[in-house]
């Protein structure tokens, strides 16, 4: 175990590229999720121009090879092939290299062993290999882009048997490192979850019950039990399907009796867990943020944490209603709509929770309590597009268009991208010792919250008038020729949306060194990351905290100011417990 | 932009179209009074030096209300939307009338073999046409959809059909066009590189009009082939 | 209601006093191995269900008789592994050595004994794909079963392997006396670790070689 007095005298090297401290680790996933987060924003930016103006010559195109640009006289024309890779791309990108590392990667690194009161996890070196799996991963699946053939092109859900063998779309190598880079993100995955749930088991402080952990812990620790159970279902699909494609196996072939829903099946019985490891982490940092920002204890507590647990629990039995149409047993259908139908109550539940956690608050309205009611709001939205994606006779209409395409960004960007938002706004200090800026953070969320509902709002209506997804060009069917105007709107906003997120990266960058010095404590919260120094030194704790009370004991009538730390110990003697804090021990 | 769904011209139309339009109000009501509430929150309970915020844990009555009410509604939602999901997807469900058709889905093409004269398919007198479907109005169609090489999806918006086609599997689709005239059919499901082609018509005739296109095509069923049935169009 | 946890400066309690890090982690890490074969013995099933006809009887393929004296090698080496784990704790470095040295020869016989099926069964044209070399499988509609059985049955193998490595350096450490009756962690999870994969092996075998 590494010294805590002697970590600076480690190497460069040491302390941090390959370093085994939980905060460095965060901070470096943080960096290669902004990355991805980028580049899948690029990828989006293609698809959009291509969508709004189908086979006009993309600015810039002239740049691209000729294998995914057409060179003409006027300009680069995008290819049909290259424009699945790009929905391939984005997709994979943003959902297992961006949002599933931030979520994960950065606030699980960062906040687990802070505010449970831990020196760091319970396998350091384990979490740094983690780190190591992840990130050549990610460049793996972005070197796909280089090779013949170029990036694997059957949507992020790579449905066989279009995935299964490169002649039905002329993509071999390309899914092949797919399926690699998916394999070994899915290593890094395991590696942080076994990580994090032993941590939060075996290493909390004294006095910090289960029921003192902050929701952001709980959401973590409830999503590490997702993230172990369903990556080994998705990997044993991969390297099935890897199978496939490299020595001639037929598991998902119908050529040699393989099943094709097979495939759907393993992979949405691991994907609606996904769904769920992608928005339960930003749940509990909205929840942090928001009683926060109201200066009140979060409503209903223990709700919240059932709701978590339900939601975790059930997402397991859903998995069916991404196959409505796919052919499986309309009986089965029933079934799962109304296990989907059920789920959406434990979400309904967090929502009002939420509501009751702002009611006759005292509301600061800080950037990472803006991105949190963000959150919520648009949240709101995601959660209730979904119930018409659950109604089975409406899902024949609606499914497979751009109505399910604006459900899963009012989920995941509406939702989990705000949230990250906030979180890293909120702990930004925790990880540079610094504040970002107010103002710019404030116009930063403003344009962007304008900016994507005008985005994703219209894709609502488009999708309802039939408006199929991952198609080239939209303008070939003659009744969506009328939609291309909302469609060249959109793109005209994502363009804005996309180049209005240089204020945050901006922001983000000049505050490390030019940012306000933040202190122990500048939001006056309560958890025990805000005791110790911002960032916390090597080891967090000076001594090993004790836990008197929950996190949330915002404007407690028996203290004079409004937040109330939990390692601050209680006024009365009496209800002291016998312990005493002690050194830290290695 | 606009909520309201394209017209529907089968069966099921009123039915799905209920259905969303049902759960468009309910989410709606549930929409704007969350969505009111938090910005009222936010502005009734804004920051004020020397207040401070009212102590509050939660409630247990809360709690139990907002689980219950919620509980109810979508599982009313669900029930109301099972007898609609087993009239379009239940085999059992088509009609014993229904005209006979095939529809084989490869890239990029919609391959559609109807019965001919004798009313059953996989025969001689079999006609065949491709991305462009002929049936009549007011008669239930029963499709045995195929595939030969990737998942395809067969949409047909207007008439509120969608079902994933799948190679190795012979799955049942059936609807009843209630209006004549022309309408889209789409693939929705990602299929390759030139997905975005795989369109086609679906033409709903009236019944003579239907059977005197299927005699014509009888007639010379030797000759049937694409090119026929392009000048169709 | 609050019963303190156990503190930070406790992350390396006694072996057997409670659940220590190292412990508890490989148990967690099991569940999601626990989850990866379920991922391959329920593709197996479903495509035995779906398809009766392309997967012949057990005995029919694979010799039953072979593959069973092999899984009673496996179950001896669970045994030995206990033996070696009960010995630590006593604090018999002999012991200790003698039995891992029992698990890996056992280990080594069962993946040696596995491997030479595999050769066997491939001659007999008993192979996961659909064409070999161009050439169409010889035994008609078995591509499937022989994807299904050299995957599951394979993955099976590689974790013995893993297995059989991780614990030439446990004996190594072991010879080196790291290990007392105060200190076998390794030792312990190493137990853990072998007789899940044997478990799996009981299972496979059960489903791939029984039913």
């Amino acid at each position: 175990m590494d010294a805590h007095g002697h970590a600076h005298e480690m190497p460069w090297i040491r302390r941090y590229v390959f370093s085994t401290d939980h905060k460095i680790i965060a901070i470096q996933f943080l960096l290669m999720s902004l990355f991805f987060l980028v580049v899948g924003g690029l990828l989006a930016a293609m698809i959009r121009w291509q969508l709004g103006f189908p086979s006009e010559p993309m600015p810039g195109g002239m740049l691209l090879p000729d294998e995914m640009m057409a060179p003409t006289p006027a300009g680069a024309i995008m290819l049909p092939e290259f424009y699945n890779s790009l929905v391939t791309m984005h997709g994979t990108i943003m959902i297992f290299f961006a949002i599933m590392p931030l979520l994960v990667g950065v606030f699980g690194n960062l906040l687990i062993p802070l505010q449970i009161g831990a020196d760091d996890m319970a396998f350091p070196r384990l979490n740094m290999a983690s780190f190591w799996m992840a990130f050549p991963a990610g460049l793996l699946m972005l070197a796909s882009f280089a090779v013949e053939g170029g990036a694997a092109g059957a949507g992020w859900t790579s449905y066989a048997p279009l995935s299964a063998s490169g002649e039905y779309t002329g993509v071999y190598l390309g899914q092949q490192l797919w399926l690699i880079s998916l394999t070994i993100l899915g290593f890094a995955s395991l590696a942080g979850a076994v990580n994090y749930i032993t941590t939060i088991i075996n290493m909390r402080a004294p006095g910090m019950t289960w029921f003192r952990m902050p929701l952001a812990t709980w959401a973590l620790f409830i999503t590490a039990i997702l993230i172990l159970l369903a990556i080994p279902i998705l990997a044993g699909a991969l390297i099935m399907l890897l199978f496939d494609q490299t020595i001639g196996t037929g598991f998902f072939l119908p050529a040699s009796d393989g099943e094709p829903l097979l495939w759907q099946h393993l992979f949405w019985f691991f994907g609606h867990p996904e769904v769920y490891i992608l928005i339960l982490p930003a749940m509990g940092i909205t929840s942090d943020v928001l009683a926060n920002g109201a200066r009140k204890p979060v409503f209903g507590y223990h709700a919240m944490v059932l709701a978590i647990v339900s939601i975790a629990f059930l997402s397991w039995i859903v998995w069916g209603h991404h196959m409505f149409q796919s052919g499986m047993n309309p009986m089965l259908g029933t079934t799962f709509m109304i296990t989907t139908m059920v789920i959406a109550v434990p979400s309904a539940i967090k929502v009002f929770n939420w509501l009751g956690t702002i009611y006759k608050g005292n509301i600061h309205l800080h950037t990472p309590m803006l991105h949190a009611l963000g959150f919520v709001s648009m949240f709101i939205i995601g959660g209730l597009s979904g119930v018409f994606m659950a109604s089975t006779p409406v899902d024949v209409y609606i499914h497979d268009t751009y109505f399910i395409v604006a459900h899963i960004h009012y989920v995941l960007f509406g939702g989990s991208l705000f949230a990250i938002f906030a979180g890293i706004t909120f702990w930004y200090p925790k990880m540079f010792g610094r504040l970002m800026n107010e103002k710019w953070g404030r116009i930063h969320f403003w344009l962007t919250l304008i900016l994507y509902n005008l985005v994703f709002w219209p894709m609502h209506s488009i999708g309802i008038q039939g408006h199929m997804r991952r198609i080239y060009d939209p303008t070939q069917y003659e009744f969506l020729q009328p939609l291309q105007p909302i469609n060249q709107f959109i793109t005209v906003c994502v363009f804005a949306l996309v180049a209005v997120q240089a204020i945050y990266a901006l922001n983000f960058i000049i505050s490390i060194w030019k940012g306000k010095k933040a202190g122990n404590n500048p939001w006056h919260a309560n958890s025990l990351e805000w005791t110790v120094p911002s960032p916390p030194p090597h080891g967090n704790f000076e001594l090993v905290p004790i836990v008197y009370r929950g996190p949330y004991e915002y404007s407690a009538p028996d203290v004079e100011e409004d937040y109330w730390l939990q390692d601050a110990p209680p006024p009365r003697e009496t209800a002291a417990p016998a312990l005493e804090p002690q050194p830290v021990a290695d | 932009m606009s909520w309201m769904l394209p017209d529907s011209y089968s069966t099921f139309g009123p039915d799905v179209d209920f259905l969303y339009y049902a759960i468009l109000v309910v989410t709606g009501i549930v929409f704007v009074i969350t969505e009111a509430l938090l910005v009222y929150f936010v502005i009734r309970y804004r920051r004020r030096d020397g207040q401070k915020a009212t102590y509050i844990h939660g409630s247990t009555k809360a709690e139990i209300i907002w689980t219950t009410v919620p509980f109810i509604a979508v599982l009313g939602l669900a029930f109301i939307s099972i007898p609609s999901w087993n009239m379009m997807k239940n085999p059992d469900s088509v009609p014993a009338d229904a005209l006979d058709y095939i529809v084989n889905a490869k890239q990029f093409e919609w391959e559609i073999t109807y019965a001919g004269a004798d009313g059953v398919t996989g025969t001689a007198d079999d006609i065949s046409t491709i991305n462009i479907m002929h049936v009549p109005v007011n008669q239930a169609v029963n499709i045995t959809l195929r595939s030969e090489d990737v998942l395809h999806s067969f949409f047909l918006p207007e008439m509120r059909v969608k079902q994933d086609a799948v190679p190795g599997m012979d799955i049942t689709v059936w609807f009843e066009a209630t209006a004549a005239g022309a309408y889209p059919i789409g693939c929705a499901e990602l299929c390759g590189n030139l997905h975005t082609t795989m369109g086609g018509t679906l033409n709903v005739y009236e019944a003579t009009e239907f059977d005197a296109w299927v005699a014509s095509q009888s007639a010379d069923a030797d000759d049937a082939d694409d090119a026929d049935d392009q000048e169709d169009q | 209601m609050s019963q303190p946890a156990a503190s930070t400066a406790d992350r390396h309690p006694m072996p057997g006093m409670m659940v220590y890090n190292v412990k508890l982690g490989m148990w967690i890490f099991l569940l999601s191995e626990v989850m990866f074969f379920t991922a391959l013995i329920g593709s197996y099933i479903i495509l035995r269900f779906a398809h009766p006809d392309h997967f012949a009887e057990p005995g029919a393929v694979l010799n039953v008789p072979l593959t069973a004296f092999n899984t009673f090698v496996l179950i001896c080496s669970s045994v030995s592994m206990v033996k070696a784990y009960a010995a630590i704790t006593q604090g018999d470095q002999k012991g200790l050595r003698f039995w891992l040295l029992v698990t890996i020869l056992l280990g080594t016989f069962f993946v040696g004994v596995q491997v030479v099926e595999y050769i066997i069964l491939a001659r007999e044209g008993f192979v996961p794909m659909v064409e070999l070399y161009g050439v169409a499988h010889e035994i008609e509609g078995a591509a499937l079963y022989g994807a299904t059985f050299y995957t599951m049955t394979g993955f099976h193998g590689t974790h013995v392997t893993i297995g059989i490595l991780c614990m030439w350096f446990v004996l190594y450490r072991a010879w080196q006396g790291k290990y007392s009756a105060d200190n076998y962690g390794a030792v312990e999870i190493m137990g853990l670790y072998w007789h899940f994969v044997d478990l799996v092996w009981i299972i496979l075998f059960t489903i791939v070689y029984l039913i």
